[in-house]
């Protein structure tokens, strides 16, 4: 993946609104929060190959991280700390926020096709 | 410590688990010509390590860890066989169907070791389910065919709360060996080893970190009712 560039994401995303679409929306600290550190919590979630059409989509953000909002016609997704970006193979786009080690935190992917499950 | 079996298997839901926790004694096996069959039950999809610098992501992943996978069982010598089971959900399965897909396999292989993690003192939900599907698996097997089996507490309290294990295998002597086998997991080993590996760290200074913690592999016999 790759830093974000906010005009070309911004582009990709348009590309995807106003048709059936399929996302992957996920946030983690990982299994092992709690087990390094005591007071850590372990939180995560994700949902894989949600099917919604989305009528709007904006990427905000600054300073290398970023916010993307994508609104439904009965309510929004939303990612937050999006830091890299990039088009797979199979005309994916994937958005993901790595921390200083490479983990990742949070990714949001469309497709117009379903995510590998 | 290591008895002679007639064939081993090895079940844990994710590709590196195998590295970590029981490479040592894998080798002790296979060194005395020993089968060992590792039933992998996840490819690790949900993974939050992507290397460092980053060489994957959510979807390059398990293609990613699949090879890993392979790397290390190549490194140690063992066969693997692919669940096929998607990462962070086994404890979402029927435990029960989990247990008869595992039964298949143990039917087939019909070893003399099962090695497992030990529910509720594994501390990754999957480890929980698939080591709680495993004994489930092995419990249904008829006694005279039933392996002995092996299961692993990480939590920070199961000594205190389980009391000593009953294997305790110092595998110092495997060391570079399971270090090899760990390393073929480049994805991962680094948000792994992050706390005590550095960057352009000597490969005997590293050794010697993993070494301190992962040389002894430790294991309860599980005991089944009846």
């Amino acid at each position: 993946m790759k830093p974000v560039n906010i005009t070309e994401v911004q582009t990709v995303l348009e590309q995807y609104m106003n048709k059936t679409v399929y996302v992957h929306l996920e946030t983690t600290n990982g299994a092992y929060a709690s087990h390094v550190n005591q007071n850590a919590y372990n939180v995560g979630a994700f949902i894989r190959n949600a099917e919604v059409k989305f009528t709007n989509a904006k990427i905000v953000g600054s300073n290398g991280t970023y916010r993307v909002g994508l609104k439904l016609e009965m309510g929004w997704i939303y990612a937050e700390g999006i830091t890299d970006w990039t088009i797979t193979d199979d005309d994916q786009l994937l958005l993901a926020g790595h921390d200083r080690e490479g983990r990742l935190m949070v990714a949001l992917q469309v497709s117009n096709h379903p995510f590998r499950y | 410590m290591i008895l002679m079996e007639k064939h081993v298997v090895v079940i844990y839901p994710h590709p590196d688990d195998e590295s970590f926790g029981a490479a040592g004694s894998v080798t002790q096996f296979r060194n005395k010509g020993i089968p060992v069959t590792y039933l992998c039950g996840t490819l690790g999809e949900m993974g939050r390590n992507m290397g460092n610098p980053t060489i994957a992501n959510r979807e390059t992943l398990p293609k990613i860890r699949k090879q890993e996978l392979l790397a290390a069982c190549n490194v140690l010598d063992m066969e693997v066989e692919m669940l096929g089971y998607h990462d962070k959900t086994l404890e979402f399965e029927d435990r029960n169907t989990v247990a008869l897909h595992i039964k298949e396999y143990l039917d087939k292989i019909e070893p003399s070791l099962v090695i497992t993690f030990y529910p509720d003192y594994a501390v990754h939900p999957d480890h929980n389910a698939l080591g709680a599907a495993a004994i489930e698996a092995v419990g249904m097997m008829d006694i005279e065919k039933r392996p002995v089996l092996w299961a692993q507490a990480i939590t920070h309290d199961f000594h205190e709360v389980l009391g000593k294990p009953d294997i305790i295998n110092d595998v110092s002597a495997e060391m570079d060996k399971k270090l090899e086998a760990i390393l073929c997991h480049k994805s991962q080993v680094q948000g792994l080893l992050s706390q005590f590996m550095q960057p352009g760290m000597e490969q005997d200074v590293l050794k010697q970190e993993v070494a301190k913690r992962f040389s002894l592999e430790q294991f309860y016999i599980w005991k089944f009712d009846e």
